[in-house]
């Protein structure tokens, strides 16, 4: 294996999705840009010509439906959206027409759609050009979400994605395209659905999405200097969520700590407490669950507010101290 | 594409010195703020305005305060040329608390209602229906004012753009659609992006007024659109204007993108030639109604109120962290 970049390997993926099967092809805007979405698709044009990498006008809507028009005849695209922000004009296509085509006409027809969601924050950008939308897309049924964190994982599950004979929303972020990783040169696919302990621990589970990954990798750190121990869960796929995996954690440290860098509200941090809630677990816990997330509030511009806005390793350290802190008996001590 | 007309000055002297003021105005603030982006100071992401001048300027110069303007990610020019405060927008690119938009918002989400703009929106054709809404406000209250909505030529790829226009028309609003032809949806050439780049025909299809006009001559913005809006106060019902222009700058930011190879230096510099700013001065100097001497004065005091700007925003304060879910919703 070599190491190389999260971008790099997206922009891997591509190329031999393109070259290994003629039925996938790629559009949305900025695909033979410079910069619109990162070097993720460096030098595919020149390979495969403007037919197979069709860089469109400002027109998501009609571009998706074109994408699930062109999947329900056999073909395999992946549509990009350079910020999930721009995906709301492309709703109706994704929401109504993708997800519910197969169950709606009684399984005839599937969809095999990779609709890829780039998340595109800081920098004082704002409301507007900020946002993740995971929840959004897991709420609705017949849609399949998976948000890679690393870089092997980011080319296998965008593999798997295109793979997948179902709608996937494919979601990445702008945060993680440096980070680098061990990545096969060979095409391989990871399986939907899983996800894996990134830390094994006993003393508290702290489960974790995408960019948030590595924020509660940095938090375990600092807290095994204090003699915690974390087991640390990268979700990979939000639905259908890899719930074994939760409870074999959750079952053994008693606590959980949850990270998704969205909003709290209706959120994945909700639906994985109800999980546990809804489990046999819930009687087992020694202490409430802790969602580190992103306030119930739109991104802000100043980059003052946006460090009060995004979490932060620190946050989770301090989620973890409360769990700890905390007795049933004597919680008065506790921050919550 | 489109033929120049020879414009004999019947705009009054007043008008074209207040647009000519304003023209600059835009154009010193921009050239400003594109040297404090690149000293790292400005970290928002401007759109720069630069070459496009003219058509923020005609068209708000033709409008009443009690008007409206709904602007895009583009926003500077609108903001000035509507009577912004450079202060509050020196401020907004900065962040602070006493920002047009207290900070929340940045350069792409600038508003002030005080003077007739209720919002700019970084989301592409996102604010063409809101000019339409507005309208219709306008409508239902019997009021003789009109609503503006300016875009460029990439927001023609999205539905919304069609929709309102046929909304629009059906019902006759008093609305003015601007579409700044600046020739290039980030990246992308027009070319690229519209089967039929004759923008005004595909406006014809609705079946309202339509024109095109050299978006770097002030004095045509001006007159076409104070004609379409006067109209459209007496509720005649919609009208559509396509401005040809050129922005000199890249997408975002301070460069000028040529090296990119996303467009030549020689189309650049045929643009610059056509400096719509220049273009107005000349006619002006020729005809005596600006002198050199009077050039330098208003120079000066452009250069007053930037500064002045500075001065402003360096005594403002950034927002406060515990801020963070302030004005989520309004509250009692
Ligand atoms: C819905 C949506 N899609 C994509 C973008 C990214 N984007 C920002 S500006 C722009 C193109 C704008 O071109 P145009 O409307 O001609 O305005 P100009 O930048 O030339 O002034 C695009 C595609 C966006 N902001 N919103």
């Amino acid at each position: 294996m070599r190491i190389i970049r999260y971008s790099e390997a997206i922009n891997e993926a591509l190329h031999q999705l393109l070259a290994s099967n003629k039925k996938v092809f790629l559009i949305g805007q900025g695909v033979t840009s410079p910069w619109y979405v990162g070097t993720t698709t460096v030098g595919l044009i020149d390979r495969f010509g403007p037919h197979r990498v069709f860089d469109t006008p400002v027109s998501e809507n009609a571009v998706t439906g074109l994408g699930v028009g062109a999947a329900l005849t056999g073909m395999r695209p992946i549509v990009v959206h350079p910020r999930m922000d721009f995906m709301y004009y492309a709703m109706d296509q994704i929401a109504n027409q993708a997800a519910n085509w197969h169950y709606m006409f009684g399984g005839q027809m599937s969809v095999p759609i990779t609709i890829w969601g780039i998340i595109n924050r800081g920098g004082e950008q704002g409301a507007q050009h900020s946002q993740a939308l995971q929840a959004i897309f897991a709420h609705i049924p017949g849609l399949k979400v998976v948000m890679p964190s690393t870089p092997y994982d980011v080319k296998g599950l965008l593999v798997a994605s295109v793979e997948d004979d179902n709608p996937v929303i494919f979601i990445d972020d702008r945060w993680l395209y440096n980070y680098e990783g061990d990545v096969p040169e060979e095409l391989y696919s990871i399986k939907i659905g899983k996800g894996i302990v990134r830390r094994k621990g006993k003393d508290v589970t702290i489960v974790a999405t995408s960019y948030m990954v590595y924020k509660a990798i940095e938090a375990g750190k600092d807290l095994e200097k204090e003699g915690v121990d974390v087991e640390i869960i990268d979700l990979r796929t939000v639905k259908p969520m890899d719930k074994q995996l939760l409870y074999n954690s959750v079952k053994k440290t008693k606590r959980l700590v949850i990270a998704d860098a969205s909003w709290k509200t209706c959120g994945i941090g909700a639906e994985i407490s109800a999980t546990i809630a809804e489990s046999k677990l819930l009687t087992t816990l020694k202490a409430p669950i802790i969602r580190i997330t992103l306030p119930d509030a739109p991104a802000p511009a100043s980059s003052v507010l946006e460090q009060a806005y995004y979490p932060e390793s620190k946050d989770i350290v301090l989620a973890v101290e409360n769990l700890l802190k905390y007795s049933c008996d004597n919680n008065e001590k506790c921050d919550y | 594409m489109y033929k120049k007309k020879s414009v004999n000055t019947d705009i009054p002297l007043k008008t074209l010195r207040e647009m000519y003021l304003t023209m600059l105005r835009i154009r010193k603030f921009e050239e400003t703020v594109a040297s404090l982006i690149l000293k790292k100071e400005i970290q928002t992401p401007c759109h720069l305005y630069i070459g496009q001048e003219a058509i923020a300027t005609g068209v708000c110069t033709s409008l009443r305060k009690s008007d409206y303007v709904f602007s895009t990610h583009r926003s500077h020019g609108h903001y000035i040329a509507k009577g912004g405060d450079l202060k509050k927008l020196m401020a907004e690119l900065y962040c602070r608390e006493t920002g047009c938009s207290y900070g929340r918002g940045g350069s792409m989400h600038i508003a002030d209602p005080d003077i007739g703009l209720p919002g700019s929106s970084a989301i592409v054709a996102g604010t063409i229906p809101l000019a339409v809404g507005v309208a219709y406000s306008f409508f239902l209250q019997k009021k003789d004012n009109v609503s503006v909505a300016f875009f460029g030529d990439g927001a023609v790829g999205e539905g919304v753009f069609y929709e309102s226009l046929n909304l629009a028309a059906l019902k006759k609003l008093p609305v003015l659609f601007v579409c700044e032809n600046n020739l290039f949806s980030t990246h992308m050439p027009i070319s690229a992006c519209l089967a039929n780049i004759d923008i005004k025909k595909t406006a014809e299809t609705f079946c309202i007024p339509t024109a095109r006009v050299d978006g770097n001559d002030v004095q045509s913005v001006y007159k076409t659109a104070k004609k379409m809006i006067e109209n459209a106060r007496k509720n005649k019902g919609p009208a559509f204007i396509e401005c040809m222009t050129y922005r000199w700058y890249g997408h975002v930011g301070p460069n000028l993108d040529i090296d990119k190879g996303l467009r030549s230096k020689e189309e650049l510099d045929y643009w610059m030639k056509r400096d719509p700013i220049k273009k107005l001065e000349r006619q002006m100097i020729q005809q005596k109604i600006l002198t050199i001497a009077k050039k330098k004065v208003i120079e000066e005091m452009i250069k007053k109120e930037i500064d002045e700007a500075i001065a402003f925003k360096n005594k403002s304060h950034s927002p406060e962290k515990i801020d963070i879910a302030r004005s989520v919703f309004k509250e009692e």
